[in-house]
């Protein structure tokens, strides 16, 4: 036998003399009820969700691998440091290479915060591969004299060999930066490893990597400045100074150097920091990263019409379910948020797939270039707010038209 | 306990209609000047050739729809006076509906389809669960409760579907061709689990086509063209 519980029971009593009014669903209630939806149709959700991942994880991808860079030179920068700072003769008036006085590096040594100097000189010599190669195809290579403690202090490291020292810098010995040995041929450094230098043959002692500060090594072969002097003719004058000064007093230093190093004509000396070309050079990079943001925010907004497009076509479909949902007691703002939670949680899928899908990519680009993989947090939290605006933008015009919808005539749809 | 103690709060009727018009968009009047009262506790067949307005009337009394004239009040209010919202809060508490169709969800269990019949009271979903399966096992499908409607029998489809619409306990029970859709036995299952309902002391309203069922109904009320022609309670009813 069944029983019926008396009205009084009820948590909203219908009979007089109150007034009906709703129940609030609860925020559990709330969300179940906009997933069910998803729930009963998952390829179509995959696939409007797929839209939005694509343009959330473009747009994660271009700011995860630039931050990615960033930090590989943040770190880069970290261990070369940012205080070198190099002088070198730049053209004179009329145009002609000028080189600095002889005792430039004495007078930057004086200057206060300077806490090393160390200097490079133009030889003039040419190197070729072996004595049979004629004049001219020199490939580019310039033979410098270079001071001993040049390594430490422009932070360059051997990949092979060593580094001259007392004895080998009065030798005709010779270390090759990292392209002049691939254009001479030099696979490592070796007592049998000779190239002909100056017209007379220099032993390859050790090979240079690639040296991120003073990028102009690389194509460079480097000999002693005695043996230089003693063999090749070498004026003694230096070329490039490479100097370090204190890290808070590099700009100060910066700005005395010229008139220091060429007290006649400081107007013919360039001074640089190469730390700053080197940032330089990633912010070139920023115009291709704004275009493929923009190809992501295109990707993005095509995602969310087709999440607006998978919403009208649920509402259309689901007349009946809204029908019934009405004849159950929904109220219309219940019906709208349905539909709205169902669309925010759509997105939702989208935007979280694509956070993932996008450190997927920056962590695959990162670890293929040897850099760390950095998503910034602010990305990540960004995407998901993006994707929750559109979810909402897109399911609020289908969330209004299900509410406003007739019961009768929604119960009446096949 | 039956529901007619409950109706001393909003007089003697659950159900009071008087003068109901209702012109749909075309201009067909498929109400006009209806009228009817049912006590509480009563079960009612409604009976009528197609097209006389019976499924229209019972929208009005479920308050799915309002009328174009006339007055409606169920369990003692006047739904012109009441809002969309507090219309459906009505609904919720006070109206259960049994539909042709059956209207389940698919691909849910039973169990959670009659849950959502406590959705919009406001109970808990540990609760509505509970609930559920209680009502489902009142009704004979306590072995069906995980099943999904594409696993079940027309008739057991309509016992869920009932199921949902008492799960609430309403005082009123609104049933459109509950039977149409079904076989003769499984549409007497589906009779006799009604008339069980009524018993316990709901009111049962039935729209129904079968000659038998309606004359096996204490009371039957006769509409053609957007009137009620004839109640069996009140013998015939004079055009007005
Ligand atoms: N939404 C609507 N718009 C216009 N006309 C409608 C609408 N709904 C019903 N009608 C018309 O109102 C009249 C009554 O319809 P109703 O559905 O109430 O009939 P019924 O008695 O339930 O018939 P049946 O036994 O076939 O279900 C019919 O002429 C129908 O065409
Ligand atoms: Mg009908």
């Amino acid at each position: 036998m069944l029983t019926t519980t008396p009205n009084t029971a009820r948590p909203n009593p219908g009979g007089l003399p109150g007034r009906p009014s709703p129940a609030r669903l609860r925020p559990r209630d709330v969300i179940r009820v906009g997933g069910a939806g998803l729930r009963a149709r998952p390829l179509r959700v995959f696939l409007s969700a797929l839209g939005i991942a694509i343009g959330i994880a473009a747009m994660i991808g271009v700011v995860g691998i630039s931050a990615s860079s960033q930090e590989k030179l943040n770190r880069q920068l970290a261990a070369l440091g940012t205080n070198l700072l190099t002088v070198s003769p730049g053209q004179t008036f009329f145009g002609e290479d000028s080189h600095l006085p002889a005792e430039a590096e004495g007078m930057i040594g004086q200057i206060a915060p300077v806490t090393s100097v160390t200097a490079t000189g133009a030889t003039g010599a040419r190197v070729y591969r072996n004595d049979h190669i004629g004049e001219g195809q020199t490939g580019g290579i310039s033979v410098l004299a270079a001071r001993l403690d040049l390594p430490a202090e422009v932070g360059a490291t051997v990949v092979s060999g060593t580094w001259l020292n007392g004895a080998t810098q009065g030798l005709p010995a010779v270390v090759l930066g990292g392209k002049a040995a691939d254009r001479l041929g030099v696979v490592a450094a070796g007592p049998d490893q000779r190239v002909w230098l100056g017209g007379q043959w220099f032993t390859v002692v050790g090979v240079l990597a690639p040296v991120p500060l003073a990028p102009e090594l690389d194509a460079s072969a480097l000999v002693g400045w005695p043996v230089a002097e003693g063999r090749l003719d070498f004026d003694g004058y230096p070329t490039t100074v490479y100097t370090r000064a204190e890290e808070e007093h590099v700009v100060a230093v910066r700005d005395v150097l010229a008139a220091t190093a060429n007290p006649e004509n400081p107007n013919e000396v360039e001074v640089s920091r190469p730390s700053d070309a080197l940032a330089a050079k990633q912010a070139t990079d920023a115009t291709l990263n704004a275009l493929l943001l923009g190809l992501g925010g295109v990707a993005l907004i095509v995602g969310g019409v087709g999440v607006a497009n998978t919403m009208v076509i649920s509402v259309l479909e689901r007349r009946a379910e809204i029908g019934l949902r009405r004849s159950l007691g929904a109220t219309r703002g219940q019906i709208r948020s349905q539909f709205l939670v169902e669309s925010l949680l759509l997105s939702l899928i989208g935007g979280v797939g694509g956070v993932l899908l996008g450190i997927g990519v920056t962590a695959a680009y990162a670890t293929s270039q040897g850099w760390p993989s950095i998503v910034p947090v602010w990305a990540m939290a960004g995407g998901v707010v993006a994707t929750l605006a559109i979810g909402g933008a897109a399911g609020f015009y289908p969330a209004v038209r299900a509410a406003r919808m007739s019961p009768t005539e929604a119960l009446a749809a096949p | 306990m039956s529901g007619s103690g409950t109706g001393t709060a909003g007089g003697p009727y659950i159900v009071e209609l008087s003068g109901v018009d209702k012109i749909y968009a075309g201009g067909v009047a498929a109400l006009s000047r209806a009228g009817m009262s049912i006590r509480y506790g009563e079960l009612v067949g409604i009976i009528g050739p197609s097209g006389s307005g019976k499924s229209t009337m019972l929208n009005m009394i479920g308050t799915l729809d309002r009328p174009t004239d006339g007055t409606v009040r169920i369990a003692g209010h006047d739904i012109a006076e009441l809002s969309d919202r507090e219309l459906s809060a009505l609904r919720a508490g006070v109206i259960g509906f049994v539909f042709q169709h059956f209207h389940l969800a698919a691909g849910v269990p039973s169990i959670d389809n009659v849950a959502d019949g406590l959705l919009y009271s406001g109970v808990a979903l540990g609760e509505r669960r509970r609930r559920a399966a209680e009502t489902l096992r009142r009704v004979g499908l306590g072995h069906r409760l995980d099943h999904r409607p594409h696993e079940l029998s027309g008739g057991e489809r309509q016992r869920v579907a009932i199921a949902r619409a008492v799960v609430g306990d309403p005082l009123l029970l609104l049933a459109d061709e509950p039977t149409g859709n079904l076989d003769s036995s499984s549409g007497a299952g589906v009779m006799e689990l009604l008339l069980e309902l009524h018993r316990g002391g709901t009111t049962v309203l039935i729209i129904t086509h079968d000659r038998d069922i309606a004359a096996g109904l204490p009371r039957r009320v006769e509409m053609l063209d957007g009137r009620v022609v004839e109640d069996s309670r009140v013998g015939r009813v004079s055009a007005c």
